[in-house]
């Protein structure tokens, strides 16, 4: 086995990019892009007046360039960063650089964990050398098409305005000439990864790459070739995200990404199902993300690692389980939403609107609630809006998924509640989806103060940046981004601003003191962990060793079974005869049938009857023969027989010849591995053949 | 070690579906349903077959429900809450969420309006349903560390699941109640090809065939729409779910093409909520209905509303939903008493019904009285019309399943004994497969599958994976013959892959037994083997045409060129040698390996076969390169030339010399 990671990915949004050799399958784990790197792009223009803004920028850029020229011995100033230094181009987006490096023919399965796993994916799939099979969750399959088929509606925008010129931008001296921190995004920190741009698919190649998506329920088995079988496991992160498990003869392997133990929407993170795996690949870098909060972590585990070795192996797993469960995290989660609510509330009713371009599902439904709640409750008739190309699609589609959500909200179905409001508020009037936010229906509906959900939270495409622009001078106003965003850059083309801005945090993965607990109860043999990680986990007296991998870089895993189980169909076996050998104390016996390989098991059955014995080996004897055995043997033949020695040079090419005078003549010639008769008579042979055979086991 | 099914309920008749199958010491209950027919003690399946002690949770591992009908789930409240069995339950999403609404209706029913005592209480049947774990199709789900199971869409109604249950290397399918045939609402039955040693079917409609559905639809829309034009009622008692939706979403439609106006009621409640739960649940229903959610919900039911007591008597034209489906009482009965006296209305029955319901009665016949008590009579003037789509498989569909599935052994429950009989028949004689049909509290014992668990090496399974391509050319003649007798084109070349795989197998004190390759006997496992070869030794004197030897050198490593060559157009006396590696007597005498030693620094060995009596002329042929620095040998048979196929290890493969 072999992993390399390809990508660590960063926060949500980007999830982490590896590939698996897996009994010689190589095995992609998502395919994401980086979504955040849209903010060296400046976002669309509103008006007449910006347009000849943008002229100033290009203005501005020869001023700089003939700036530099100037200069061009000297050393290179740096531009200042401001909204002018943003690129006035149609986006382009930037894909996993490394892997490219991979010859696209060559990777057998795709397995998605979540939906912004799979936005690279028709970049992938609209390779005509593609032949791999793609995995994903139902639910996770239809968010993620519904996202990819947003985004190219949202970037349609930005062609009709600049035109068919797409890499206008990708132009050396102008990219030499951005502002340092524009340029670490275009080359990446190491400056490798400027080959990683590319145009965005077209909504053709969406639909191409969802019909080669293969969507599976959770704990569904799939079965690839014969060999792999893969399932799906809630991790609880947002619907339909999952971790991997994978069954293979040489062992299982456990792909964990960003889990949730107590999930506030979706379906909690089903650990017990990946329990006594081979191998974790553990992929949940949210913990990195939230860097500062290392200080907190990493007094805990340590202590808790001293803890646990008094105790017993039970003890461990249900003290680990309740830390693990533990309702912290949840409460932590809800408390946000409230802080948010409490906080839009008051922004509403001092008149301003609240604006929340937040991509995760479970959040918004989460929002979407508890707006309705507050608003119901001080009897405000406060319109929601939600804006989006697939608004209705994914409202609708969030109400007939109920398999897909924590308990809780199971238990409100089963108590006879609908899953949501949202169709009754449909109904009333408190909320309203539309397509785009020039939709005439819309024009005739609007009115502030309200609440508006919209994509995109790169603050660079959709509808946000028009209502951001239309709000962001209102100080009673709130726009609600997430923390990981770099929001400096982020909000630069709206600047100078006076809008409110919360910025929040959500739970997005494992803190590293659960990641430890998680690997106690799993008890996996071997742990793949990140190496970015390491300084944070205290080492454990653990049963599994570790190994630690950074981005790139190729670590090999010796297979953790070195033979396949073999199951052997009664009918076959009960025909099977053994014979004890005489130099061991071991049984043998020659095995013939056919091999079935089913559901990643070997079976050997009957098989046809004419087919198994129209084909055979030769006989197998096993054991040696000596002279003397031998003289023994073909004298109670009534043979008569003389032996000689002969010895080979330097000792190794040792032989015996023995020479039968009676019945007939014949030489034997017994080396260690090999007994050779030469003789005329078919008959004699026969019998010293026989007598050959009576020293050794026949098979 | 034997699977055993003891069959509690739906064993030679239809209602209270209960079987107990134990796997391998497992034991699952498969449907925990009630008979609608009794109201005494019958109406359960016998638990105390189970355990006498009544220490339900022990003997059982888990109890496995299809769907929500209460001849399939009716007992179960009653058989967690007072039986007291506390173990697991599952069941489809769908099935948990509308179980509790047949539940209590029935509940209902029984008690408030025909004054029984009551088996369970609503809090019975809340506690209950907390006890179950819902599941999604397909889902493999891990009961214990042995007992595997997972649901199939069977498309009965919404939410019905076939399930698969797998202990070891034991399995079967119990398939609950199934349709093969798409209808309005829910898809056909689904599975996957699995290795089963039982799958325990329904068999209601063993001997019945169906033809299209799409006639009797319009029947059944044609019989409602004159009712209406004629301004009468139109009464359908249903079940609360399944049937009320289907039929309502034909209706729905046809309202819409023919721009009826004339009201669609629902009674109350019950029916209502059950189509909530069909919104949310649409994934569960056929590719069709599923594909409109985003536009419009197909239970979003334009011309339905829900119905009042008062509307009763209210003229005009209408159709109404009422429950129960049997008009063996409630609300259902007392519309029927209402509008069955009068000549304009009109009754739909449902397709199945039990032997002593009214609606029974009105089909067998056509009454002009119907005795309801001891002394209450309904006049019975109105049109009845009796509805013949079922959510059931025909025997068609049975067969279809069972072919498909090809089970060891097959169970029918859930059916009519004569018309089992005739289906075993049928079973056993077309597809060779065991079928019994077990009568209630019978247990039947039916042998099962166990492997023995080897492991095995990479090297033997990749010589097992090894393809073992035979092509055979069918000759003209043939063909045309075939072709005519048989009227199809057979193929000019057939291509046979038989592999067999052979290996050792070896089992040591304390160690899994182990299949290896032959070749790695020794490095694997340290066992020495022995070879034992016959020789024959006699002189050979043999000039050796050009082209052999053109052919030879050309084929020769360029390592030999070095050598000294034997010079061209010479005669070589040389010694043979013959060598047979043996596999048994026979063998011996065929195969002969020669060796001619020449001059010149080489040795070339030839191994082959031939046959010794009549057909000297066959034989395949092997050849080798052994170099030694001071001779070559090349090797013939033993005089006669025949050399088929010569193949030169180290070198390439060369072609026949003759």
């Amino acid at each position: 086995m072999e992993l390399t990671c390809l990508s660590e990915g960063k926060g949500f949004y980007f999830p982490p990019c590896h590939i698996m050799d897996i009994c010689g399958f190589r095995v992609l784990f998502d395919c994401p892009m980086d979504l955040s790197s849209l903010a060296i792009f400046s976002p669309l223009p509103v008006d007449a007046n910006a347009i000849s803004n943008d002229e100033n920028i290009s203005g501005s850029c020869h001023k700089y360039a003939d700036l530099e020229l100037n200069e061009d011995k000297g050393q290179k100033i740096d531009k200042p960063l401001d909204a002018n230094s943003l690129i006035c181009a149609e986006p382009q987006y930037k894909t996993i650089t490394n892997l490219l490096l991979w010859n696209v023919s060559f990777i057998d399965v795709v397995l998605i964990s979540r939906p912004m796993g799979m936005l690279g994916l028709p970049f992938l799939t609209r390779n005509k050398d593609f032949i791999a099979k793609v995995y994903v969750t139902e639910a996770a399959a239809k968010i993620g098409q519904l996202m990819m088929e947003d985004l190219v509606v949202m970037h349609e925008e930005f062609r009709q305005f600049y035109g068919p010129d797409a890499r206008k931008w990708m132009n050396w001296e102008e990219i030499e000439l951005l502002p340092l921190e524009l340029r670490q995004i275009v080359f990446g920190a190491d400056g490798t990864e400027f080959g990683g741009w590319v145009s965005l698919y077209s909504a053709a190649d969406v639909k191409a790459c969802m019909l080669k998506v293969d969507s599976l329920k959770y704990a569904e088995e799939a079965c690839y070739n014969g060999t792999l079988i893969l399932k799906a496991f809630s991790s609880g992160l947002d619907i339909g995200t999952c971790n991997w498990s994978i069954t293979s003869p040489k062992g299982s392997i456990a792909y964990i990404s960003n889990s949730i133990f107590s999930s506030a929407t979706a379906m909690s993170c089903n650990y017990e199902a990946l329990q006594r795996t081979d191998v974790i690949v553990y992929s949940d870098f949210s913990s990195s993300d939230a860097a500062n909060k290392f200080d907190d972590d990493n007094n805990c585990p340590g202590a808790a690692g001293n803890n646990f070795s008094n105790l017993s192996d039970d003890d461990v797993n249900s003290k680990a389980r309740t830390t693990l469960l533990d309702a912290d995290e949840y409460l932590e989660e809800m408390a946000k939403l409230d802080f948010i609510c409490s906080c839009s509330m008051d922004c509403i009713n001092s008149g301003g609107s609240v604006l929340i371009p937040i991509g995760r599902l479970g959040i918004v439904l989460q929002l979407l609630e508890r707006f309705a709640l507050c608003l119901a409750s001080e009897n405000a008739k406060v319109p929601i809006f939600v804006i989006s190309s697939v608004a209705e699609e994914l409202m609708a589609f969030t109400n007939i998924i109920p398999e897909w959500f924590c308990e809780q909200w199971q238990d409100r179905l089963y108590s006879g509640q609908p899953l949501f409001s949202h169709k009754e508020m449909l109904k009333d009037g408190r909320l309203y989806l539309f397509p785009a936010i020039h939709s005439l229906e819309l024009l005739t509906i609007w009115q502030e103060p309200c609440f508006v959900f919209c994509p995109h939270w790169s603050l660079r495409l959709g509808p946000v940046t028009h209502l951001l622009r239309r709000w962001c001078g209102d100080p009673n106003s709130l726009l609600v981004v997430e923390e990981g965003v770099d929001v400096n850059l982020a909000l630069l083309p709206f600047k100078p601003m006076a809008i409110k801005v919360l910025q929040c945090s959500f739970l997005s993965g494992m803190k590293l003191q659960k990641s430890q607990q998680l690997l106690k109860i799993l008890q996996p043999r071997h742990v793949l962990f990140p190496e970015k990680l390491r300084q944070h986990i205290s080492p454990l007296e653990t049963s599994f060793s570790f190994d630690y991998y950074s981005e790139n870089k190729t670590i090999h895993i010796s297979n953790p079974k070195e033979d396949s189980e073999l199951d052997i169909e009664v009918e076959l076996a009960r025909r099977l005869q053994y014979t004890t050998l005489k130099q061991k104390d071991i049984n043998i016996l020659r095995l013939k049938g056919e091999l079935v390989v089913e559901r990643g098991r070997y079976r050997l059955s009957l098989g046809n009857e004419q087919v198994m014995s129209s084909q055979t080996r030769p006989m197998l004897h096993i054991g040696g023969v000596y002279s003397n055995d031998l003289l023994m043997a073909l004298q109670k033949m009534g043979m008569k027989a003389t032996v000689e020695e002969i010895t080979g040079v330097g000792g190794s090419d040792n032989a015996s010849i023995i020479h039968v005078l009676e019945p007939s003549k014949a030489v034997i010639e017994v080396r260690e591995a090999q007994t050779l008769i030469s003789n005329g008579d078919e008959n004699v042979a026969t019998l010293i053949s026989q007598a050959v055979y009576s020293l050794l086991d026949c098979v | 070690m034997d699977i055993e099914c003891l069959v509690l309920g739906a064993g030679q008749e239809v209602g209270k579906s209960c079987v107990v199958v134990t796997i391998n010491g497992k034991r699952i209950m498969f449907d925990c349903g009630m008979h609608m027919g009794y109201l005494d003690h019958q109406r359960y399946p016998d638990f105390s077959m189970i355990s006498k002690s009544g220490e339900f949770t022990d003997s059982l591992t888990c109890i496995i429900i299809t769907h929500f009908h209460l001849d399939h789930i009716g007992a179960l409240p009653y058989f967690t809450e007072v039986c007291g069995y506390n173990g697991p339950i599952y069941m489809t999403y769908p099935t948990k969420a509308l179980a509790p609404l047949m539940l209590e209706d029935y509940r209902k029913v029984m008690v408030d309006r025909r004054g029984e005592e009551e088996q369970f209480s609503s809090e019975h049947i809340v506690k209950c349903m907390k006890k179950v774990t819902a599941v999604d199709l397909k889902q493999t789900i891990q009961v214990d560390e042995d007992l595997q199971i997972r649901a199939y869409y069977a498309g009965h109604v919404l939410g019905a699941a076939m399930f698969y249950a797998k202990v070891g290397d034991a399995a079967i399918v119990y398939t609950g109640d199934y349709n093969m045939t798409p209808d309005r609402h829910l898809g056909a039955a689904q599975i996957d090809r699995l290795q089963l040693d039982v799958v325990i079917t329904e068999s209601t409609y063993a001997t019945t065939y169906r033809d299209s559905k799409y006639a009797k639809e319009r029947e059944f829309l044609k019989a409602v729409h004159k009712c209406v034009a004629g301004g009468g009622k139109v009464l359908i008692p249903t079940f609360a779910l399944g049937r009320a939706q289907e039929l309502c979403m034909l209706l729905d439609d046809y309202w819409e093409r023919m721009n009826l106006k004339v009201p669609i009621y629902f009674s109350a409640g019950l029916t209502i909520q059950a189509n909530m739960y069909y919104k949310i649940f649409i994934n569960w229903t056929s590719k069709k209905v599923k594909d409109t959610y985003a536009t419009r919900n197909a239970f979003d039911f334009k011309n339905v509303c829900s119905f009042d007591r008062s509307m009763i008597n209210a003229p005009g034209p209408c159709v109404l939903f009422a429950t129960p489906g049997m008009i063996s009482g409630g609300f259902s009965l007392e519309v029927f008493r209402q509008w069955a006296p009068h000549e304009g209305n009109l009754v739909m029955l449902p397709g199945f019904h039990i032997k002593i319901s009214i609606s029974c009665c009105l089909c067998s016949k056509t009454p002009t009285q119907i005795r309801l008590d001891q002394d209450v009579f309904i006049d019975v003037r109105c049109q009845i019309h009796q509805l013949s789509f079922s959510p059931h498989t025909d025997a068609k569909g049975i067969m279809d399943l069972v072919k498909f599935l090809s089970p060891k052994h097959v169970v029918l429950v859930h059916g009519e004994k004569p018309k089992m009989a005739a289906l075993k028949e049928k079973i056993q004689s077309e597809l060779g497969i065991k079928c019994y049909y077990p009568a209630n509290n019978e247990n039947l014992c039916i042998p099962s599958t166990h492997h023995v668990k080897a492991v095995a090496s990479d090297a033997f399974l990749q010589s097992c994976l090894c393809p073992n391509f035979k092509f055979l050319e069918t000759s003209s003649e043939q063909d045309s013959e075939l072709a005519i007798t048989h009227n199809i084109a057979m193929p000019q070349l057939q291509v046979y892959d038989d592999r067999v795989c052979e290996g050792v197998l070896t089992l040591q004190r304390d160690q899994n037994p182990k299949v290896v390759n032959h070749n790695e006997l020794m490095s694997a496992l340290g066992i020495k083997t022995h070879e034992v070869k016959l020789a024959q030794c006699c002189e050979v004197s043999r000039e050796f045409p050009d082209y052999r030897h053109e052919h030879i050198y050309s084929n020769m490593p360029p390592l030999l060129l070095k050598g000294k060559m034997p010079s061209q157009n010479t005669s070589h006396t040389v010694n043979s040698c013959c060598t047979s590696s043996m596999a048994g007597e026979e063998l011996a005498a065929k195969t002969t390996t020669a060796r001619w030693k020449l001059g010149g620094g080489f040795e070339l060995e030839l191994r082959f076969e031939y046959e010794i009596g009549g057909g000297a002329e066959r034989g395949e042929m092997e050849a080798r390169w052994w170099v030694f620095w001071d001779e070559v040998v090349l090797v013939e048979d033993g005089g006669q030339p025949v050399v088929w196929g010569l193949e030169v290890a180290g070198g390439g493969k060369g072609d026949d010399g003759t």
